[in-house]
């Protein structure tokens, strides 16, 4: 176990020396001339990589906070275009206000929405036993048909998040177009992945959590009260789901789209295993399947045919499945997880 | 018929018609909170699915395919497997029975529609072999698999049918070189193509009957059948289907074949029957309700062809429900969410309604637990 994540950590920072480097190379030497490596490593890729993989980051992040306590997450998915429904009825019933705390409100209203997704799929699986896989699903529908009944098809959003340079690491070339020279939101998902991280692995809070997850008995028994955390988590976990349907809604697109999530969800999902239930992990998981749609949209952009599109947009599906079926390392998910918790002598 | 098959019975269909009435009610306040008139909506669903002749066949032709995927969908449950696939094993089977119907001109029809029928089938077979295989020899999660099968496989369907785009991508195989810019199939061949049982303007085609008769043989395989009562056990208990000498690993992978056999059945006779192309805007929407319809028929397939006309009449009552009122059609689909919140949190209801538990234990849809095997 600790070994193969060793290994994988080796493969990962290779990887991220090697796309800097060739980054450097093809955007500051005459190697930009060669197409195909303009479509590896151009500025545009690499920004476009981060755009796709900020709701990704965001959803995988939602979903590991409810696994690690327990709680199965497959209604991302429905978390995510509740998230960005309600960030996009603020935004537009807000127009009048000025910008930023018109966005801000959106933000707010977002993370609000989500958290309340969140509460419903803790109370389902946890108060009413359901399924959670089921559950999960409840929650795609009903955003689906929620927000596609209430959506005023009229209404349109006032401006959205600009990027913000950071002084000084925005001045450094290549790298600090793709890293400091970004909207809000995308700096808080990376800065989230951080604390979480340190959240989860190095407090209090993130050993019961955790503990609660893999052995919720043993968490009880010490006084950690399961049902607790499992609600709690659920409902921070939603409310970085909404907060990624916000991200779609105030920074990347602007507007709302009836199903514009677009199984971003269900990918974060992929990307949340493929990490094998890590922040960084999930990540890294995360950048590489915004790679690929970065990859898709280069492609078409330089006129390469040969390839077609479909077919590239369909590795993070493929990658999953290999990655689940264990040819790459073995994930290990909490060990409780999808299992109601009683405590002794409780029954209905 | 004992007096405790028949409470066993009342039970399990009383919780589902609760289920619907609660979701239908709670529909309708939702309705009124945010201004439309519920009642006027719920005329116009009526007015939809069952006011004429003409409703009536509607109701009929969206329940076909949720037969099929409640079947697939109900079929997996009964081994402890969620099939969340269905709709792209949908999707696989138009596919390639689009393929056979759009080739082999001139066969004569007795040979040309069931091999169309039959490649969607195999289709949706090899689209479940792959969750079933992969869960037996390395664990990976079926509903993982499935979901991530249901994308590849959209994206798959997509690519056959894609018209090249504007920058001179090669065409996909099966597009309609008439259509111009428009990604579509041509129509099947009429050979290929299933016969009307009541003809235009009604259009109500034989797939209906397939449909309920794999409800029948669906049944009979479950119920009467040394096959169905190894699946049934390995989904009641699988370390027990085990020590009893059931091969668990071969019900696991057979299993997934019927339900996305099932699923790509759906696919083929949607298409061959009704569509008579395939088109990207075509989804296996329906494979995603088969969840709702299976869990609503109480993964009994009696019960799922009665769950498939219900929520069939919602969908062909929806239409027409905001053309009278003015409700917006999308309302359908928060009354599914909620049917299927339901009838999968049967405790809800039994607190609602202050339903006591049957004291002869009825075995709960169990569906699956965890990620790990």
């Amino acid at each position: 176990m600790q070994r193969t994540l060793r290994v994988t950590s080796y493969i990962a920072i290779a990887l991220v020396v090697f796309f800097v480097l060739m980054a450097f190379l093809v955007n500051l030497t005459p190697l930009s001339e060669n197409t195909w490596l303009r479509v590896f490593f151009s500025v545009s890729a690499l920004n476009f990589t981060l755009r796709a993989s900020v709701p990704l980051i965001l959803g995988a992040l939602c979903g590991i906070l409810c696994e690690r306590t327990g709680i199965i997450n497959i209604g991302i998915e429905g978390m995510m275009l509740a998230g960005a429904f309600a960030a996009f009825v603020a935004k537009t019933s807000t127009n009048h206000w000025p910008l930023m705390p018109s966005l801000l409100f959106g933000v707010a209203i977002a993370l609000l929405v989500g958290g309340l997704m969140g509460l419903l799929h803790a109370i389902f699986s946890i108060r009413y036993r359901m399924d959670q896989i089921i559950s999960g699903t409840v929650l795609i529908i009903l955003a689906g048909g929620v927000s596609a009944y209430l959506f005023d098809r009229n209404a349109v959003a006032q401006g959205k998040f600009g990027a913000v340079a950071i002084p000084g690491l925005s001045q450094i070339p290549v790298l600090g177009e793709v890293l400091f020279t970004n909207p809000p939101l995308t700096y808080t998902a990376l800065i989230l992945v951080v604390v979480i991280h340190i959240g989860l692995f190095y407090t209090r809070w993130g050993l019961r959590s955790r503990a609660c997850g893999e052995h919720p008995r043993a968490a009880d028994t010490v006084g950690v009260n399961v049902n607790r955390f499992r609600y709690m988590n659920t409902v921070l976990g939603g409310m970085l789901a909404g907060l990624a349907g916000g991200f779609l809604v105030l920074e990347a697109v602007g507007q709302f789209q009836e199903g514009m999530t677009a199984g971003r969800g269900f990918i974060s999902l992929a990307a949340m295993i493929f990490g094998n239930w890590m922040p960084f992990g999930a990540m890294g998981a995360a950048l590489l399947f915004g790679y690929t749609q970065a990859l898709q949209n280069e492609l078409l952009l330089a006129g390469v045919t040969t390839v077609p599109r479909q077919f590239v947009s369909m590795i993070p599906y493929v990658v999953t499945i290999v990655a689940v079926s264990g040819f790459v390392g073995r994930v290990r998910p909490p060990a409780a997880e999808g299992k109601v918790y009683e405590t002794e002598g409780e029954s209905e | 018929m004992s007096l405790s098959t028949l409470r066993r019975i009342g039970y399990m269909v009383l919780i589902p018609t609760l289920a619907v009435f609660s979701a239908l009610l709670l529909g309708a306040i939702v309705m009124w909170i945010f201004g439309d008139d519920p009642l006027a909506a719920y005329r116009g669903l009526w007015t939809g699915a069952f006011g004429s002749p003409r409703a009536w066949s509607t109701t009929i032709r969206k329940m076909t395919p949720l037969i099929l995927t409640g079947l697939s969908v109900a079929v997996a449950f009964k081994a402890g497997l969620f099939n969340i696939g269905a709709s792209g094993q949908f999707l696989i089977g138009s596919v390639c029975s689009v393929a056979v119907g759009v080739n082999f001109e001139g066969l004569p029809a007795f040979v040309h529609l069931p091999l169309a029928l039959l490649a969607g089938v195999a289709g949706g077979v090899a689209w479940g072999f792959i969750p079933g295989v992969l869960k037996v020899f390395t664990g990976a999660h079926e509903v993982i698999v499935t979901i991530m099968l249901n994308y590849v496989a959209s994206l798959f369907a997509a690519w056959t049918v894609y018209a090249g785009g504007t920058q001179g991508q090669t065409p996909g195989p099966l597009w309609d070189r008439t259509a111009g810019a428009i990604s579509r199939t041509p129509e099947v061949f009429m050979s290929a193509r299933l016969p009307w049982i009541v003809p235009e303007p009604y259009r109500i085609h034989w797939g209906v009957a397939i449909a309920l008769l794999m409800a029948l043989i669906m049944w009979w395989i479950i119920f009467k059948t040394t096959l169905g009562f190894s699946t049934r056990t390995v989904g009641a208990n699988s370390k027990a289907a085990r020590y009893a000498g059931i091969n668990v690993r071969w019900i696991t992978i057979l299993t997934m074949m019927i339900a996305g056999g099932l699923a790509g059945m759906a696919g083929a006779i949607e298409t061959l029957g009704l569509n008579h192309r395939f088109a990207p805007e075509f989804t296996g929407g329906v494979g995603f309700q088969g969840i709702t319809v299976a869990l609503l028929g109480q993964t009994n397939p009696i019960g799922v062809v009665l769950a498939a006309f219900l929520l069939g009449a919602l969908e062909a009552g929806a239409a027409r429900m905001q053309f009278d009122s003015g409700v917006a059609a999308d309302i359908i689909q928060v009354i599914q969410a909620l049917v299927l919140a339901f009838v999968a949190a049967p405790l809800i209801i039994r607190q609602i309604y202050r339903i006591r538990k049957p004291s002869d234990q009825i075995e709960a849809t169990v569906v699956s637990t965890g990620w790990g095997r």
